[in-house]
Order: C-alpha cells, then sequence, then structure tokens
C-alpha cells in the first residue's frame, strides 16, 4: 500500500466507519489534427461519416501507420505526471464485436504502454494536498458512435470519432473519498490542459471517467470493486462515488456480499445501475497486433520532449508564491484553469513594476475580475477587461495616481464601457490629488470651520479620522490619503 | 499469333520493343487463351475492356519510347489484391459483389511499369488452403495431369489460380501471396518459378490480410527470369505498411546467370522426413548435384526445431486470421444476411458468408487467443516461432548462404482426394514451406523434374533476409539444368 495516501471521508455505516477505495480509468482524447492510425481529421462535429478514412471504415487490405504527433502527445502527458516513460511499448489487439468498431478490434496497449508509474499531486479543501499514484497511460483508439434514434427500425453508425487517439491514464486505488476523486481529475484536466495534449472538455467526451469504487472497514483488506462507466462531469464523479459507497455499505452491512460488475450512473435519479455482470464481461483476446511493429524512441527524444515542456500548475504556483510573494491559496487559484493563469500572466506583463504590483494584480485578478466574473456567468476568456486594461488600473494604484476606490469605479467604467484606464482617469477628472498646496488649502479650510473640532482632536488624537473624512470628501476622493493624513496630523500638532 | 502467348516475359519484353508485334496484340492473344481455358477456372474475373484500354494506352507510350521495364505485358492478378473498380473478393462469398475504390500498392506499381491486367485469379478463400478447392468460385484445375489419365488434379493453393494461369499459358506472370507456403506449393504443382519474397520486401497494403505477420506477396512467373522483372516491380518500401522495410530493391534480373561459384548451401537433415516419396529424395540430391556442378559448396546443416513450425503455424496464423476477418461483419460493405438482433446479424453473415475452411481457421485461432489458453498456444507457439528463426540464423551465421530443400513432399493431387476427412493432411503440404514463413525469409520454388507419372516436381531454395538475389542465381542454376516444363494442352 502506498504510505502517501491521504486518508478520506470515513462514512458511518450501522457496523461503524467505513472507508471508500477509488481507483480511476481517465480516457483523453489527445489533441492532434489527424487520428492515431489514419490521416482522417479530428475534428469535432461534421456530417456524421465525413473523417473517415479506409482505414478507419476497415475496409480490406488497409493497414494501419502511428501517427507520431499523437506518440509525442502521450510522452509529454507522461512527462507531465512525472511518470516513467517506456522507450519501447507494444500496441496490442482488443477483440469484439459491435457496429461501430469496425475492424472488430480496438488497438490499444496491454502488456506494455508507453508510459509507467507516476504520480499527482491534487488539491483538497483548506489548503491540503494529496498525492495520487498513477499506474499507467497508453494509446488506444476511441470507436465510432452507434446512433439509435435516426431510423425506427435500425441503428446508424457514425466513425467521425472511429480510430481517434485516446490517452487512458490509469490512478493506483489511492483516492479515498468523493473529493479526493474530485479533485483528482480537475487536477488532471488542468495538467492535460497545460500540456495542451487534451482540451479536457468534457461535455463534448474528450475527458470521460471510469471509476472504481470499493469499500472496506479502515484499514481492512480490500473489497470488492463496481466500475462506474462513462463519467463525464466531475460533479456526477462526485455524486456517483457517494451514491455506490453507500449501496455497498448497506448490502454489506444487510449481509450481502458485492458482486463485481460494471455499473453505469443516471444523474437525473442520482443513482448507479448495473449494467453487465462479471460472467458477462467480454474475453477481449488481446494479442500484440501484427500490422505494427513495437513503438521504439530513444530518450534523447523523450529529453528533447521534455526541454519544451510548458510550466505546469505546480511549477507555475511555486513560481507565483516565490518570486511574487502571493499566499499559496491566491496562487492555487490563478493556476488551476490555464486559461486564469495565461490572463494573470499578461496581467503582470502589462506591469510596468511586476514586484511592486503583482501581488495587488493577483487580488484584483481573484476578488473584481473572477468576482464579477462569475456574478455575470462569464468565462474568463469572455472578460469585458482585458489583461492589458486590468493591468493598467493596476498600474494606476501601485504608483498612486488613483486610490482603490476610485480603481473600483474605474473597473466599473472599463467594465461597462472599455476604453483605456490611463486616458479615462486623464478625461474624467479621477486623479488622485497629490498636490500638497491645493490639499492644504483644504485642510485649513476645514480646520478654521471646526475649531471645536479641532479642540476635541487635540486632547483625543483618534478623533482626527473625522478630519481625514472630511477632505476627502470635499475633494471628491481624489485627494491622496496618506498625504491628507500627514497634513492633519502637522496641523492640529498630534 | 498463338504462339506469343508462349513467350517469356523476357521474349516478349524484346518483342514489344522492336515492334515484332503490339502490346494490343500479346493481350489479344492471352484474352483468348483465357476464353478457351475456362474449364480449368483460373481467373474468376477476366477484365478484357480494361485490358484492352491498358494494352492500347501502353502501345501509345512505348511508340514514344517511354514504356516501363513491363511495358505491354500482360499479368493475371489474385484476387487478394485489392484493384480499383474492379472486384476483388479474395473469393469469398463474404465479399460479395466488394469493389474496392483502391488500389494495392504491389498492384499499382505493375501498372506504373507498363504492365496490362488481364483479370482476377481465383485462390483459396482468404488464401486458406493448399489445393484451391476452398475458394468460393469453384476448385482451380491443374493443366498438367498424370500420364494417360484424365483425373483432374489440384494446382495447389492458395495461389492455385496464379499458378494454373501462368502454366497454362493464359498470362505472362501473375501476382500471389504466401503465408505458409501458397506462392510456393502451386509453383511446385505446376512447373512454374515461385518466389516468397522476405517479410517485409513487398508491401501487403490493399492486400486482403490473411496472417499479418506471415502474408507476403511474390510473382509467379513461368521462368527464374520472368520471376526476377516482376519481383522488381513489386517490390519497394510502402509508408502505408509500417511492416515494409525501408531498403533500396535491387536490380533482380542481374543476378539471373551470375556465378553460383562457392556459395555455400545447406541441406537440411531435419526436411528428410520419414516416408517421403523416393522420388522427392532423388529430386532433392540431383538438385544438390547441379548446384555442385555449378560451384556451390554443398554442407548438411541442422534445422533442429522444424518438425514443431507446422504446428506452431497452426496456431499463429488462425490467431491472426480470426482477428482479421472479424470486420467482414456484414454492416459496412460485402455479404450481409438479416437477423433480429446485431448479433443475429452478425451470425448469419459470418456462417453464411464464410467457406468451412475459414470458419474452422477462425473457431481455432478464436480459442488459441482465449484468456486461459493463450499461454499454453499463442504463446507457446510464438517462442517456437523464435527458436525456427534462431535455427536458420545459426546456419547463416557458418557462413550458409542458401538451404536447399524439396518445395512439397508430393506431386500435385486430386481434386477432392485429400484433406476431406482430416483437415492436416492437406495442411501438411506445407511442411517443408511454413517455416520459411515463420522466420520471414525468401524462398524460391523452381521446377526440378518429374514423378512417375509424369507431374512436376519443385524443389525450395531459402535465403538470408533480404538476400532474394542469391536465390534468382541459384534458381536459374537448377532451371538451366532440369530444363523447362510445358503442360500437354488438353483444355
Amino acid at each position: 500500500m502506498n504510505v502517501s495516501v491521504k486518508p478520506g471521508k470515513l462514512i458511518k455505516g450501522q457496523t461503524g466507519d467505513w472507508e471508500v477505495v477509488i481507483g480511476m480509468e481517465v480516457h483523453a482524447q489527445v489533441t492532434s489534427k489527424s487520428k492515431l492510425f489514419s490521416g482522417a481529421s479530428t475534428e469535432f462535429g461534421g456530417e456524421p461519416n465525413s473523417h473517415v478514412s479506409l482505414v478507419d471504415a476497415a475496409m480490406p487490405g488497409m493497414l494501419p501507420v502511428i501517427n507520431e504527433e499523437c506518440v509525442k502527445q502521450a510522452v509529454r502527458t507522461g512527462l507531465g505526471l512525472n511518470a516513467k516513460i517506456n522507450l519501447r511499448s507494444v500496441f496490442d489487439r482488443k477483440n469484439y464485436f459491435y457496429p461501430d468498431l469496425p475492424q472488430g478490434y480496438q488497438i490499444s496497449q496491454y502488456k506494455s504502454p508507453i508510459v509507467g508509474e507516476g504520480e499527482i499531486i491534487v488539491e483538497l479543501d483548506g489548503g491540503k494536498t494529496a498525492t495520487i499514484g498513477i499506474e499507467r497511460l497508453h494509446l488506444e483508439q476511441d470507436a465510432g458512435k452507434s446512433l439509435h434514434d435516426q431510423s425506427p427500425s435500425m441503428s446508424c453508425v457514425d466513425l467521425n470519432r472511429s480510430g481517434v487517439a485516446l490517452m487512458e491514464i490509469v490512478s493506483k486505488p489511492d483516492i479515498r473519498d468523493a473529493e479526493q476523486a474530485k479533485a483528482y481529475v480537475t487536477k488532471l484536466r488542468s495538467i492535460l490542459r497545460y500540456l495542451g495534449t487534451c482540451d479536457g472538455d468534457m461535455e463534448k467526451g474528450s475527458l470521460r471517467a471510469d471509476v472504481n469504487v470499493s469499500v472496506r472497514k479502515p484499514g481492512g483488506p480490500l473489497g470488492t470493486r463496481c466500475e462506474i462507466k462513462n463519467m463525464n462531469s466531475i460533479n456526477f464523479i462526485g455524486q456517483a462515488i457517494e451514491y455506490e459507497a453507500r449501496r455497498q455499505i448497506e448490502i454489506i452491512e444487510d449481509g450481502g456480499t458485492i458482486d463485481q460488475e460494471t455499473r453505469l450512473f443516471d444523474p437525473n435519479k442520482g443513482e448507479t445501475r448495473s449494467m453487465r455482470s462479471k460472467e458477462e464481461a467480454h474475453d477481449y483476446r488481446y494479442f500484440p497486433d501484427p500490422d505494427l511493429l513495437p513503438l521504439e524512441f530513444t530518450q534523447s527524444y523523450v529529453d528533447e520532449l521534455k526541454k519544451k515542456l510548458p510550466e505546469l500548475p505546480d511549477q507555475k504556483k511555486a513560481r507565483f508564491i516565490e518570486s511574487l510573494g502571493l499566499s499559496p491559496y491566491d496562487a492555487g487559484v490563478l493556476v488551476a484553469e490555464r486559461e486564469s493563469a495565461v490572463f494573470y500572466e499578461t496581467v503582470l506583463d502589462g506591469l510596468a513594476d511586476k514586484t511592486r504590483d503583482g501581488k495587488l494584480a493577483a487580488n484584483w485578478v481573484i476578488n473584481e475580475l473572477f468576482g464579477r466574473l462569475n456574478k455575470e456567468g462569464h468565462g474568463i476568456t469572455a472578460s469585458p477587461v482585458s489583461a492589458s486594461q486590468l493591468a493598467a488600473i493596476v498600474g494606476l494604484i501601485g504608483e498612486g495616481t488613483i486610490s482603490g476606490k476610485i480603481a473600483k469605479d474605474l473597473f466599473e467604467i472599463v467594465w461597462t464601457e472599455g476604453g483605456d484606464p490611463r486616458e479615462l482617469v486623464e478625461s474624467r477628472g479621477m486623479k488622485q490629488v497629490t498636490d500638497l498646496g491645493a490639499i492644504e488649502k483644504v485642510v485649513d479650510d476645514i480646520i478654521a470651520a471646526n475649531p471645536d473640532k479641532v479642540a476635541q482632536a487635540k486632547a483625543k488624537p483618534q478623533l482626527a479620522g473625522w478630519f481625514v473624512g472630511q477632505v476627502m470628501k470635499s475633494s471628491g476622493g481624489k485627494a491622496n490619503p496618506q498625504a491628507v493624513n500627514d497634513l492633519l496630523k502637522a496641523k492640529l500638532g498630534i | 499469333m498463338t504462339d506469343l502467348t508462349s513467350l517469356t516475359i523476357a521474349e516478349a519484353r524484346s518483342g514489344l520493343a522492336n515492334k515484332s508485334f503490339t502490346s494490343l496484340e500479346l493481350t489479344d492473344a492471352h484474352l483468348a487463351a483465357m476464353e478457351a481455358a475456362r474449364s480449368l477456372n483460373a481467373f474468376v474475373l477476366e477484365t478484357p475492356d480494361q485490358a484492352r484500354a491498358m494494352a492500347r494506352a501502353i502501345d501509345a507510350k512505348i511508340t514514344k519510347g517511354e514504356g516501363g521495364p513491363l511495358a505491354g505485358i500482360p499479368l493475371g492478378i489474385k484476387d487478394l489484391f485489392a484493384t480499383k473498380d474492379v472486384r476483388t473478393t479474395a473469393c469469398s462469398k463474404i465479399l460479395g459483389n466488394f469493389v474496392p475504390p483502391y488500389e494495392s500498392t504491389v498492384t499499382s506499381q505493375l501498372w506504373r511499369d507498363g504492365a496490362v491486367m488481364l483479370g482476377k485469379l481465383n485462390n483459396d478463400e482468404f488464401a486458406m488452403g493448399s489445393s484451391n478447392e476452398t475458394s468460393c468460385f469453384g476448385p482451380v484445375v491443374n493443366p498438367w495431369r498424370r500420364e494417360g489419365s484424365n483425373t483432374t488434379l489440384v494446382p495447389g493453393g492458395s495461389s492455385g489460380g496464379s499458378a494454373s494461369a501462368v502454366a497454362a499459358l493464359l498470362c505472362m506472370g501473375a501476382t500471389a501471396t504466401d503465408t505458409g507456403g501458397s506462392i510456393r506449393q502451386p509453383a511446385a504443382f505446376t512447373a512454374t518459378v515461385g518466389v516468397k519474397p522476405t517479410y517485409g520486401r513487398c508491401s501487403r497494403w490493399g492486400i486482403v490480410a490473411f496472417a499479418s505477420s506471415l502474408d507476403q506477396a511474390g510473382p509467379i512467373a513461368r521462368t527464374t527470369r520472368d520471376a526476377a522483372i516482376l519481383m522488381r516491380s513489386m517490390a519497394g518500401h510502402d509508408p502505408k505498411d509500417t511492416t515494409s522495410v525501408d531498403i533500396g530493391v535491387p536490380d533482380y534480373e542481374a543476378a539471373v546467370g551470375k556465378s553460383v561459384k562457392g556459395i555455400k548451401i545447406g541441406i537440411p537433415k531435419e526436411y528428410r522426413l520419414d516416408g517421403m516419396p523416393a522420388e522427392i529424395e532423388k529430386l532433392w540430391t540431383e538438385g544438390a548435384g547441379w548446384l555442385k556442378a555449378a560451384g556451390a559448396e554443398l554442407v548438411e546443416v541442422s534445422l533442429p526445431h522444424t518438425k514443431y513450425a507446422l504446428p506452431a503455424y497452426y496456431i499463429v496464423a488462425p490467431a491472426e486470421a480470426s482477428s482479421n476477418l472479424a470486420r467482414y461483419d456484414g454492416v459496412r460493405y460485402g455479404l450481409r444476411v438479416p437477423g433480429r438482433s446485431i448479433g443475429e446479424l452478425y451470425e448469419n453473415t459470418r456462417a453464411e458468408g464464410f467457406g468451412d475452411e475459414v470458419r474452422r481457421r477462425v473457431m481455432i485461432g478464436t480459442y488459441v487467443l482465449s484468456a486461459g489458453y493463450y499461454d499454453a498456444y499463442y504463446l507457446r507457439a510464438q517462442k517456437v516461432r523464435t527458436l525456427i528463426k534462431k535455427d536458420f540464423e545459426d546456419c547463416f551465421a557458418k557462413g550458409v548462404s542458401a538451404i536447399l530443400t524439396p518445395a512439397t513432399p508430393s506431386a500435385a493431387f486430386g481434386v477432392g482426394e485429400k484433406g476431406g476427412a482430416d483437415p492436416v493432411e492437406m495442411y501438411l503440404n506445407d511442411i517443408f514451406t511454413v517455416t520459411v514463413n515463420m522466420a520471414g525469409l525468401p524462398g524460391i520454388a523452381v521446377p526440378a523434374g518429374k514423378d512417375a507419372q509424369g507431374l512436376p516436381l519443385g524443389l525450395q531454395l531459402i535465403g538470408r533476409p533480404f538476400d532474394e538475389e542469391t536465390l534468382f542465381s541459384l534458381g536459374e542454376v537448377v532451371e538451366q539444368a532440369a530444363g523447362h516444363f510445358t503442360p500437354p494442352r488438353w483444355w
């Protein structure tokens, strides 16, 4: 057992606490222009059967030829998962009959996958983390799609997806509750998107997970597992695990036993139901595909790919904390989605003084921008305020041209009307007044008009705040608060 | 003009070049011969219109001096090769009237070099058989008969149509494929020359697959030189077949007639079978004598794992076949026999579409790959295969350049005579040839003599990987010593 496994939330049953043991097989569609073994396009959508080559349709005498880009993507992914890259791997045939599987077999990797053991660190609530082991990653072909709603008497087959490259990423059974499971998929998806090896679009089916769930008494022997197939939403994964764990606990506590089987999650009812039992499982008759030679490459090939790997979320987070002084929480929020990190880094690029304003920029991205985007239901890529606009606003605060309060008004204007923040500050007279002479006049006027308050403030210096408020009010919020404070202290002699 | 069909490719090449006759005349002569020989059932599809169109086009090129190495030569194509817009069935009912929208790499190279297609040749269904009796178009008849007998004999298989048509002068040469002996055994049965190239020498793209790790295309012709001429056009690296090897294709014809002096030839003792007919034994000794007389050095060698080759072959080949043939499911092309469910559609289609031998091999293959049997059968057979390969490597490491064996354990037999009760009786035909496929080596079968009943017998020469040239040199020596054999025309 992996010693680094993080205990999860236990489930209370009639006979005491139960621990859930979860392992996942994630199928991630490889980002590539063409399919794993044919030159056909992988474009999503399109008329049925419009992206089908002779190989995809399994015409007689057709042969698969490996698409090197897919191999590179798998290696990149392996590197991103800190995994062992196997310089020699073998493609096998997984044999079964189905109308959307034209060859009558799926080309996959069985005994010798391209990527071996690795691990990822996942973020849990309260700033905690857990390490989840990766068992392996292998390349395989996707099947086509059977359409049962096109004709009253027939089923139709769309082979557009047939032969598209998938990476099956298998975790070790290191996951201990629904939260960890969700965090695992979230983090895995984030890594894949950073790497650009899978777009992670779960709605389009680019990322789907099979979830293996079993329960046991904490520390006890592993229970019999059930596999919940084809989950395409992180929230559903959480719900399915909760339901399935409770279902299994109830059966065991009622004196029953768990049958190893494949189940499906029904999101409408929030429950899992049996799809097929172990006895009905196929005998896939795996054997090495004689049409393909073993896949071999050199360590230097891997090293070249490693050199060009982009910065991954964990590295980026560490850098934000170290060089910009962000809190681990803020850094975590910013790197969670690749687009957010890209946005934040573009803001940084637009700052004249990153060291001074980097942290301020993080606050603005997380609090003002994300807050507003969430409220309006926009994604970061559809933000009405661009990164360079936000950088300008943050820069104006940092250099003391506007106050934080004015900045919020400015943000509002940029959000609704657009425009160059610097020009807006000029044209709308939003600049903070730092001209001491002008401020002094206001201060003098207020002191002269309020002798009673002056007497009180001299006796009780905290009351100077009242004067600050008055000055700010009559300057329309544009007076530099620090300058006002300094002047008042001097004039009041406190 | 009738003797145009008796020319060799080399002779026809000269005749066409010096304008003694045109490709159209040559083609017409063969089309006429085909028509007169329909009783042999060698062609399953004649394509006279296409043949004449191709011949006219190449004649125009020859006039301009633009013909390729095979300019104007009429050929027959085994029905396992996909031919664009021309029905391709692998002689199986399951492909029905399948017309591929693509051309196999090997045949497209023949057309590139100027050859003319006469039609598609009969073969055992999906190349599974050694007598050409499993074809859905019925058996092919061997143009050879026992002296004084009218018994119809098989031409061997699976390339029975190719061998029969070449022997009967219906085409000047033919494409064929060899998975366990399907080129060499029919060549031996019909006194033709058959070459099974090194695995990876010819592209498999567009050839209906039987057993992918064993299948290899090659020519059948009437002389060693003709086979060498055809080989040069058929061979070559193809990026569409990753098992094809990227090395240059030599001028094989230049190897024909080259001295074999000093070449070390192995005689494997394990190929001396108990109960082998004395005539075969005699032929083998004679062949060795001819090579020795030509300056080659004969040595006895040992290939200790030979006896395991046939059983291992009949595990590996059906295993791959069971998977390769899964695509014939009635869903996308070919025969479809409807059913009430998709499962029934599969069952009905495959039961109706596949013949007995194909079904037998699909079942054997499915069995040996099943959970619980995989290690005992498939994995073990692959280990045997490695040992067989090593036997040859050890031999070659000792300086042996080629190995001489009989091509078949007997001469051609009668239609319906073998394998009726016990399929193994038929499988034993490949006893001398399967080892070559298991090891991925090149092999050539050359006519070497006749048995007491006047039926042709062949010898096999096995070479080092990608050294087909030595085989052509040695084959020519045997051919020159043995002479040519043409069946008397009776059809």
